[in-house]
This record gives C-alpha cells, structure tokens and sequence, in this order.
C-alpha cells in the first residue's frame, strides 16, 4: 500500500511544554524538525492549574530562560498577576509565580513555534518506533506515514492510553477531552522499554458569576512585576493586574468527602496509577489529614478571555453530584455552577532510569525522551526536560557531546539526576528541599550560572551574550568598590547607623562590611555612599546578595567542592556490577539496572550503601592504577 | 596515587637496633645502587639476579654510614609487586633514619603510612583485592574505634552519635516541610525552640570530644591482655604492674566481671593493660557477658599475658589457652609459686614453647623479669603499637569537631535572626561529618584513608 514518506532530522512527538521547548531548540540549532500533536489547537495548553512557576519551579523557568528555552519569554506576555513568594524567607527560596492567560499562552507559543525555521507543525498520531540495530531511525502515524530520522524526542505527556475519570465515569482520552493516543505504548514495548501508570487530577472550572468574592480574602498581585525572562525590560511589563482569591474548605465539606469515600475511584481501586504526594486531591488530603479542619482553597481565573476560575487545591476524581455539594460548602462558592468537572487522569509514562542525563534512552540510541511521559509533574518540569532533550537530540546528530547539567548547576541538574537515578513511583514535582546547594541555585542569578552554556550551545545570541558579560562586569566592579571603600567614623555615618538601630563604628570600615550586618543592606547605605555609581536594579541585587550572604555562599561552595570530587569519578557505562566480588547482590542489581556515569551518581541511587560505594571507589582505585602501569609500560617500550 | 619510589623503614623503630629499610618503585634498584658499595665499588642492581643478598655499606655521599646486607627483589615477586630493595642494618635508630635520608636524597620519597600495603593491594598483590575484605576491615576499624576504651561499653559512643545524628535529620527535614509545604508546616517560633535543641546538642558533642581525648591516650600504647582462668590471680597481678590496688580482688572465682583498662609506662614503653574475667565455662550470665569480651579482647591484643596458677594441675582451659596462643605475641606467668608447686616451669615451656615466668604477684617475684622480656619483645619489634587506632580516633575526632563548628554556625544563624533556609547549609554540614564518623557517609579520599588506618610503617 502507498504510503506518505518524508525524511527530517529530528522528530518531536507532542506539543505540550516539553514537546514545544524541545522542537524549538533542535530547529534553532539548525535541525530539520517535525513536531507532531494530535490537536494543533492545544499547542502547549495549560490543562491544569492556570499558572507557570512557583516555588522551585520559577526557578526552572528562569534556567530555562538563561539557556535560552521559551517559556519565560511566553510567560511575560500571557501573565495577568504576578508575585515574588516567600520574599520573607531567604533570596534562595524567592521564587517567581506567574498567573497566565491560558488562552494567550498558547497563542504566543503557537505564533513563535510557527514562525521558526526548520521547524514543522504536523497533526497526527504517532503510533509506532522505526529502529534499526538499537537505532531509533524513524516514527510511523496512525495513518501509516513513515517519518524518518536521526533523533526522536518523545514528549507525550499525559496522552498515553490516557483515561479521564470521575465517579464511575471513566473516558478514554487525554486532558480536556483531547485524543488519546493509545497505540505508541505497545510499540515502546515491543523495543524493550519498561511502562509505569501514572495518575493525577484536576480540580473542577466553574464560573465566576456564580462566586461570592466577599466571603474570599483578595489575593493581589506585586506592586512592582519581576519578569521571567532576562531577556524581557522590566518596564514593557507593568501592566494592570487581575486578583486571585483565598477561601477554605471546612469540617462540612471534609463530612461530605468522607461519606462518599466509597464512590470515589481513587479508595475504590477503579484507578490503579500513582497519584502524586505533593500534589493530593482533597479526598487524599481529607484522609491524610484527619485533624486539620480546614484546607486552602484558591480561586484563579483561568484568563481574562473566560469567566471560568480554577480552584487551586481541590482537584478530586468524586461523582458530578459530590463534586458540587462539596464545592458548594465553601465560604463563597455555596451557589457556584460548574462548568468543567474535575477529574482524575491516568497514563502511560515510562521508567526513566532508563535513560541517561542526556535524557537519551541508554538501550534505544536516538531515542530522548521529556516531561511528564517521563514520570515528572508540572508545566515547569516538562519544558526544562524538554529543552534539555531537544538540544541533546540535536547534538547527538551534530556529532557533539551531550548537554547535561548536574546538582550543583541547577535546578534542572537535580531534576534529571533525580529522575534518572532515584526510584519514584509517582509523579515528581520539584521541590526547594530536593536542592542540596540551593544558596547557590538561586532563580535571581540563573542568568549567571548558565548563560555561557547557551551561548555555548549556540540558543543564546551574541548581543543577549554581550549584555550579561557587561552586567557580571558591573557586578565585580561594584562589590571589588564596596570591599575597597572605607567610611570613617564620621557623625554622619555615626547618626545614619544609630537611626538604623545599628552598633557605632569604633574605627573605619569598609562598605561591604556594613551590608552584611543583618538590619543593613546594599540599598539601606546608599544614602552614605557617596561614589556610589548608577547601577541597574538586577545589578544592585546581586551586589547586595553576594556581599550578605558571602559567609553562606561560601561554606555551600565548599560542599559542592566535595560533590564534585565525587561526581568526578567516572564510571563506565557498560560495566557488569556482578562481577564485583565485594558488592552486595541488592547493590550490584541496581548499579547494572541504573550504569550510573559516577561514583556520586552511584551514592544516590537507593539500595546502594555506603559500604558498596566504599568498594567501588577501591576498585576503581585499583583501575586507575592498573592504567597507569599499562601506560608506563607502553611509554617504555616506545622509549626504547 | 603517587607511583613514584617509596622508601620507609619497614621495622619497628627500637634503640637496640636491628631493623630494614625498605625501598619499592620502579627506581628501587637505581636508588640502592646510588647509596651502597661493596668492597670493589659500585653495584648496578638491575643486572643482579632477583631474589639475592648482597652485602656491603651505605654511604651518605662519601660519608660511610652502615655495613648491612641488602637483598634484592624483583616485581612482582615482593611484597608491593613492585621492584623492591630492603636493606638490613643494626646500627640503631639513628643509623637507621640516617640510611633513610641517604634513600631519599637520592630519588626515593618518603612512604606514607601504610603506602606499602597500599601498592601490594593495588598491584593485586595480596588477595584484598576483593574488596569485600577491605569493606570488612572499615567496618572492622569503625566498630574497633568506636569502642571507648575506658568503659569499654562498646557502641556507646557511635549510639549517642548516631542518635544525634537522627535529631538533626529531623531538624533538617522540618525546615525543608516547612519551606515546600507552608501551608501545613509552620516557621512560626521555630527558631526559639531550635535553639536549646543546638546548646544540647553542642555540650554533648564537646562531652563526646573529650571522652576520646582520654581514650586516645589509653589506646596510645601496646595493648596488653591479662589472661587465664579464674582466680589464678590475674587481678593481682595487674595491681602489681600499677602499684595499686585496682581491681577487686578476692578468691571468689569470677570477681572481676568486667574487663578493666589501665595505661601504664613501662621503662619508656606505653602500655594498656586489660584485666579480664576468667575464661571458664560460665552460667552466670552477668559474668558471661565478661568473658566474652575477654576473648575479644584477647583477640585484638598487641600482647597477651597468659597467667597460670602453678599451686595447681594444668586444666583443659589451660592447654586451650595455650593452644590458642600460638598463633601470638604471649608470656606466660606461672604464678603464686609462693605455693607448694603443681606444675614446673620447665614443662610449661617446652609445652607452651612460649617465655615462662616463674611469677609470686602475693610477694613481687618475677615483676623484673616479666618487664625486661617485654621491653625485650618491643625492642625486637615483635610488638608494635597499636597506631592504627590512634589514626581512626584522630580522623574521627576531626569529623565531630566540623559537625561542631556547623551547629556553632546554625546557632549563629538564629542569632543573627538569618532565615530559616539559611539553617539548612550548616546543618547539612555537621549532617554529613557524623555520617563519616559513623560510616554512614563516604568520603571521597576514603581509599588512602582504609590504607592509613589498617597497616602502619609496613
């Protein structure tokens, strides 16, 4: 039978966050890429919660953004409400969280994926791996259309053999009512790759004409909006903001849950996938928290084109009748109408220590793979993986070595490595704990940490280059003044100290100690700092932080010298841990399921005790050394 | 790992002095040949046939330091695998250290403690190689030096640790709840409750410190078991070496229920004396548990003094005793020949082919000739010091004084009212360091770390 055939050199299966980032960075890196959806409607559509960061996850947003991804670009111009969280806590757990327009969301990424070169829409259902000797070397549809390639990425979300339920009503489809795609999962399987079943959900849409907001308390956005992206001026985005609401749920609601226990799929074992800890639905939280008496319920309109509002930390898989009888116990929503159900949804992914921190499948050459298909959670996860995958998937065929980044690099390091190498058997979520060196990480010098590897990598342009080497310039300039600058004892210094609450000076000090007492800051001394030159905000910010907290900084500098040390040792990938002799049986199966890439990786994957590591670190000890006279003795020889 | 050309003196450092010099690299043999001479000149140990002795002098230059006989052997066939050289001398410690630096001014660098295990290990030399033996051997030296040696209630110290590690884990886990799920986990008067959690945690680490201050010094000296079966009158003995009266004594068989440790100096030699329970067949359970430590004790021992009680027929436990003791460093003590005799010296010696000493602990017989045969052992470098445990208690010491110095700094941090994220980098810190105490936590240098620690000076 005829059939279509068309050649490209990467293929991108869906165009959800991760599928978007990964079509966008292979094209620009100058690869011909396809970027197959099932629906081009629903182009990087937000199907659940209507916001991009939050904790940790602004971070990723802005490491993505400092590699040069899109979503932070995106995100400034789709927002409606933004805020920098925990800005009482320390500047590592400051975190950027945006309220998006969906609808405007999707517009933009639409627009800019369909204005890239090398880059082509295509809707249909892929449905079946092309491999040739382990080698990933093309894609069929539903259809029967051959696509080959040299790397496919596959970023299918939750779309695989997707189920919808709530109550006893269970659909066969994807998010929103979206197509399935129910064939690919076999066609992994068939190639060897090991399936999970995941789950998570949704809370219901309802509309807003049907709220009563005075019961809520009004939840506004900052006075003075922090962009996601370094690229985008701070000024072009303060705009007018729209509010979101704060309501809770009470003992009525908890009563109303509890009693229809029964009739949810979650306790009944109608759904068999892992639904996420961090991310319960209220029956999850009502179990596991039978003591507390309340829960957060927050109201978030879903974009200013829709009365309809998202309600943030209910999402439940309940029959339609519990849904609104409990939804209508709430302070403000006793009328509300809704206009969307929520539901739970469960999927196909994979086990992703499969793959490598390339994000490469170790058993399938060619074959990458990102977001949620991977075993993650979040808008934010998806599209860091997705980036990652793309630019690998596009190295791999470029002949250059992969791209990846470790836990001491960023955030976007410890979400791959926790992929890769930890067991998880529900959806991961970033979190700021799961950050070891997170002072260093944090989401206001992402630009700092990884804008030489974009550049490297060729997504990040000269002029935007330029421009962060000038501000780092101006950073060092600025602190090597302030360390520099000495302020004598003078009554004025003395006066300003004093109304500050700060001990006198006995003698002179330079200005950088100043600022790292803790009631004084960069800005707090302006007024005592005469030569002080004109900085920029972002500047002033990393001054002032760098100087603080140099103690802190330095001490975690320390730790990931350690890390490193670690890291350092490499393990080869194909070697049998059976054959060590010292290894417990438990250890040596994980370390061959896994083929960690070094000893540090090794240390973390669990099952793996320090007593194993002590006895691969003897052994490749010895390897080393067994080289190292290898090497002697083939210098001898040519000497002589 | 440095491959260069290693040179130690392989022996127990002894005033009297015979002892080797050991040489291992690959220039082991241009090395000797730069510092000795025979009569006839020079000698170039690449042409000689391995496995010889060679007999000649040391020079420093022109300066003649030693006559000694130096033998020479080829890799792989020595002890490190690597070409080795070792040269016996008897001039004492200062000709010795003098043969040293002749070695080392000319190409060789100076060993590390236990470098020369190291390089036989490595080179697959001797059969550690399976590393499970190694793995063993930490686990060994962990739970040896975790031991306090003055209560000898082993485990104590790695309890109390391990439990103040589980508390800081704690810590460590609330602030990050906190931090990810705020709305269920509160920072609200935190801070104050933390800060009596880190002054008890502080005063127990320093207590901790200086316990092992004192338990380094006792297990600085040659580890010295008292044995024999009950009331043959080892604690007696014991009281003699100190002068004083220590142990509980009585003729009630299986008084001393628990082992004692004392130090003592020796005509310049540092000893550790343990007193044990008697090693008989036992019900009581209490005085059980006594004699098993005996024999773990008995095992770990440098030096082992085999008491027997000469008013008496030798018994079975005896012959097990000696049997047993073969394999180490031992004197027997025949003691109360105060008493109409049993068993002769004599005999025991040609049974036991072990020193016997006629010994009266009730009236001070023998005590010289029992000090002069252990200097004399030491001196011949039978018995060595315990030096490994002293190394592990350092390390050790190391790693609760940086878990200290981070708690200081978590303190400091709530002081200075820092946010409670910042806590988490200093907590992580004194985290880590009691891991490596503990073995719980892997270093990354760990491997010269198993070699320091489990062979010295070899």
């Amino acid at each position: 039978m005829a059939a279509l055939k068309e050649c490209y050199d990467i293929v991108v299966v869906g165009a959800g966050h991760a599928g978007c980032e990964a079509a966008l960075a292979s094209a620009r890196l100058g690869m011909e890429t396809i970027l197959f959806t099932v629906s081009v409607d629903s182009i990087a559509l937000m199907p659940c919660n209507p916001n991009i960061g939050g904790s940790s996850k602004g971070h990723l947003v802005r490491e993505l953004d400092a590699l040069g991804g899109e979503m932070g670009k995106i995100i400034d111009k789709a927002f409606i409400q933004s805020k920098m969280l925990n800005v009482s806590k320390g500047p590592a757990v400051h975190s950027l969280r945006a309220q998006a327009d969906k609808q405007r969301y999707t517009r933009q990424m639409r627009e800019v994926l369909e204005n890239t070169d090398h880059l082509t829409i295509r809707q249909a259902e892929v449905t079946e791996l092309v491999v040739r000797d382990g080698n990933v070397v093309g894609v069929k549809t539903l259809s029967g259309a051959e696509y080959c390639c040299k790397s496919v990425v596959l970023a299918t979300g939750t779309y695989l053999r997707a189920r919808c339920i709530y109550g006893d009503v269970s659909n066969h489809t994807g998010p929103n009512g979206l197509q399935a795609a129910n064939y690919l999962t076999d066609s992994l399987m068939k190639n060897g790759i090991e399936m999970y079943r995941f789950k998570t959900g949704t809370p219901a849409r309802v509309d807003k004409r049907s709220i009563d907001f005075s019961k809520m308390e009004e939840q506004f956005g900052d006075e003075k909006v922090v962009p996601f992206s370094f690229t985008t001026d701070s000024d072009s985005i303060q705009r007018k903001q729209v509010s979101c609401w704060l309501t809770y749920t009470n003992e009525k609601t908890h009563d109303i849950i509890r009693k229809n226990l029964d009739r949810s799929p979650l306790f009944s074992g109608v759904i068999e996938g892992t639904g996420p800890r961090y991310c319960p639905s209220i029956e999850d939280k009502v179990v596991k928290f039978p003591d507390k008496d309340r829960h957060q319920v927050f109201v978030e309109p879903e974009g200013e084109y829709t009365n309809e509002m998202y309600l943030g930390g209910m999402s439940s898989s309940l029959p339609e009748d519990v849904q609104v009888a409990m939804y209508r116990t709430v302070p403000g929503l006793e009328h509300v109408k809704i206009v969307r159900n929520a539901y739970a949804i469960e999927y196909d992914c994979i086990n992703p220590r499969q793959l490598n921190a390339s994000l490469e499948f170790k058993n399938l050459k060619g074959l990458f793979a990102a977001g949620q298909f991977n075993g993650s959670s979040g808008y934010e996860e998806a599209a860091a993986q997705g980036l990652i995958a793309g630019i690998n998937a596009a190295r791999r065929i470029q002949g250059k070595e992969f791209f990846t980044l470790n836990r001491s690099q960023a955030y976007i390091g410890v979400l791959i490595d926790d992929l890769v190498t930890k067991e998880n058997h529900e959806p991961y979520r970033m979190m700021t704990s799961r950050a070891e060196y997170r002072l260093l990480l944090r989401q206001d010098n992402a630009d700092e940490r990884l804008t030489s590897f974009g550049y490297e990598i060729g997504l990040i342009s000269e002029e935007r280059y330029r421009n962060f080497l000038e501000k780092q310039e101006q950073i060092q300039q600025e602190i090597e003044r302030l360390e520099k600058t000495i302020t004598g004892a003078g009554e004025r210094v003395q006066k300003f100290l004093e109304k500050r609450g700060s001990a006198l000076l006995k003698s002179g000090s330079t200005l950088a100690e100043l600022i790292k007492r803790p009631e004084l800051s960069y800005e707090a001394i302006a007024s005592i700092d005469e030569e002080r030159p004109q900085v920029s905000e972002e500047v002033a910010q990393q001054v002032n932080i760098r100087i603080k907290y140099e103690g802190y900084i330095r001490r975690q500098n320390i730790q990931v010298k350690q890390f490193k040390k670690m890291e350092g040792k490499k393990l080869e990938e194909d070697f049998d841990y059976m054959k060590l002799k010292g290894l417990r049986r438990e250890a040596a199966q994980k370390l061959n399921q896994i083929k960690p890439s070094s000893v540090g990786q090794a240390s973390r994957i669990s099952g793996v005790s320090p007593a194993d590591i002590s006895v691969l670190l003897v052994y490749l000890e010895q390897m080393k050394h067994a080289k190292e006279r290898e090497v002697d003795k083939t210098d001898g020889k040519k000497s002589e | 790992m440095r491959s260069d050309t290693i040179a130690a003196i392989a022996t127990a450092m002894n005033p009297s002095g015979i002892g080797i010099v050991r040489i291992s690299g690959e220039e082991a043999f241009d090395v000797a040949g730069r510092i000795f001479r025979t009569k006839k000149g020079r000698k170039d140990f690449r042409q000689v046939s391995p496995n010889t002795i060679h007999y000649g002098y040391i020079y420093d230059g022109e300066e003649l330091i030693d006559e000694v006989l130096l033998m020479v052997m080829k890799g792989p066939h020595s002890y490190t695998a690597e070409d080795t050289v070792e040269i016996d001398c008897h001039g004492g410690i200062l000709v010795m250290k003098k043969i040293l630096d002749a070695a080392l001014q000319n190409g060789a660098s100076l060993a590390e403690p236990g470098e020369f295990t190291k390089r036989a290990f490595l080179n697959g030399r001797i059969d550690l190689s399976q590393a499970e033996a190694v793995v063993d051997l930490i686990n060994a030296k962990n739970r040896y030096a975790m031991a306090s040696s003055l209560n000898q209630l082993k485990g104590r110290f790695s309890e109390k640790i391990r439990q103040i590690r589980k508390e800081i884990l704690y810590h460590m886990a609330y602030i990050e709840s906190a931090l990810d799920d705020p709305e269920h986990i509160s920072f609200d008067g935190y801070p104050e409750k933390l800060v009596p959690f880190l002054e008890e945690t502080i005063e127990k680490l320093e207590i901790i410190l200086r316990e092992s201050e004192n338990g380094k010094m006792v297990k600085e000296g040659i580890r010295t078991v008292i044995l024999g079966r009950p009331n043959v009158g080892k604690s007696s003995i014991l009281n003699l070496l100190l002068g004083e009266e220590r142990a509980i004594v009585t003729n009630i068989a299986g008084t001393t229920r628990d082992t004692l440790e004392e130090h003592l100096m020796l005509n310049g030699i540092s000893l550790n004396l343990v007193d044990t329970a008697g090693i008989r067949e036992t019900e009581d359970k209490i005085e059980k548990i006594g004699v098993d430590r005996a024999r773990t004790q008995a095992e770990e021992a440098d030096l082992i003094l085999l008491v027997v009680d000469s008013s008496r027929e030798l018994e079975k436990n005896d012959y097990e005793m000696i049997d047993w003791l073969q394999s180490k460093n031992s004197i027997i003590l025949l003691n109360k020949t105060d008493l109409p005799a049993m068993t002769a010296a004599e005999d025991l010696r040609i049974l036991a082919k072990k020193t016997v000493i006629s010994f009266s602990a009730k009236e001070g017989i023998g005590i010289k000739d029992l000090i002069s045969e252990i200097q004399n052992m030491f001196f011949q470098g039978k018995i060595v010091y315990g030096e490994d445990l002293y190394l592990a208690n350092t390390r050790q010491k190391e790693n609760i004084q940086k878990a200290l110095v981070g708690l200081r700094m978590v303190r400091k941090s709530v002081e200075e009212g820092m946010p409670e994220d910042f806590y988490s980098i200093d907590f992580m810190d004194a985290y880590e360091q009691l891991g490596y105490v503990l073995g719980e936590a892997v270093e990354e240098d760990l491997v010269n770390e198993i070699f320091q620690r489990f062979c010295m000076g070899k």
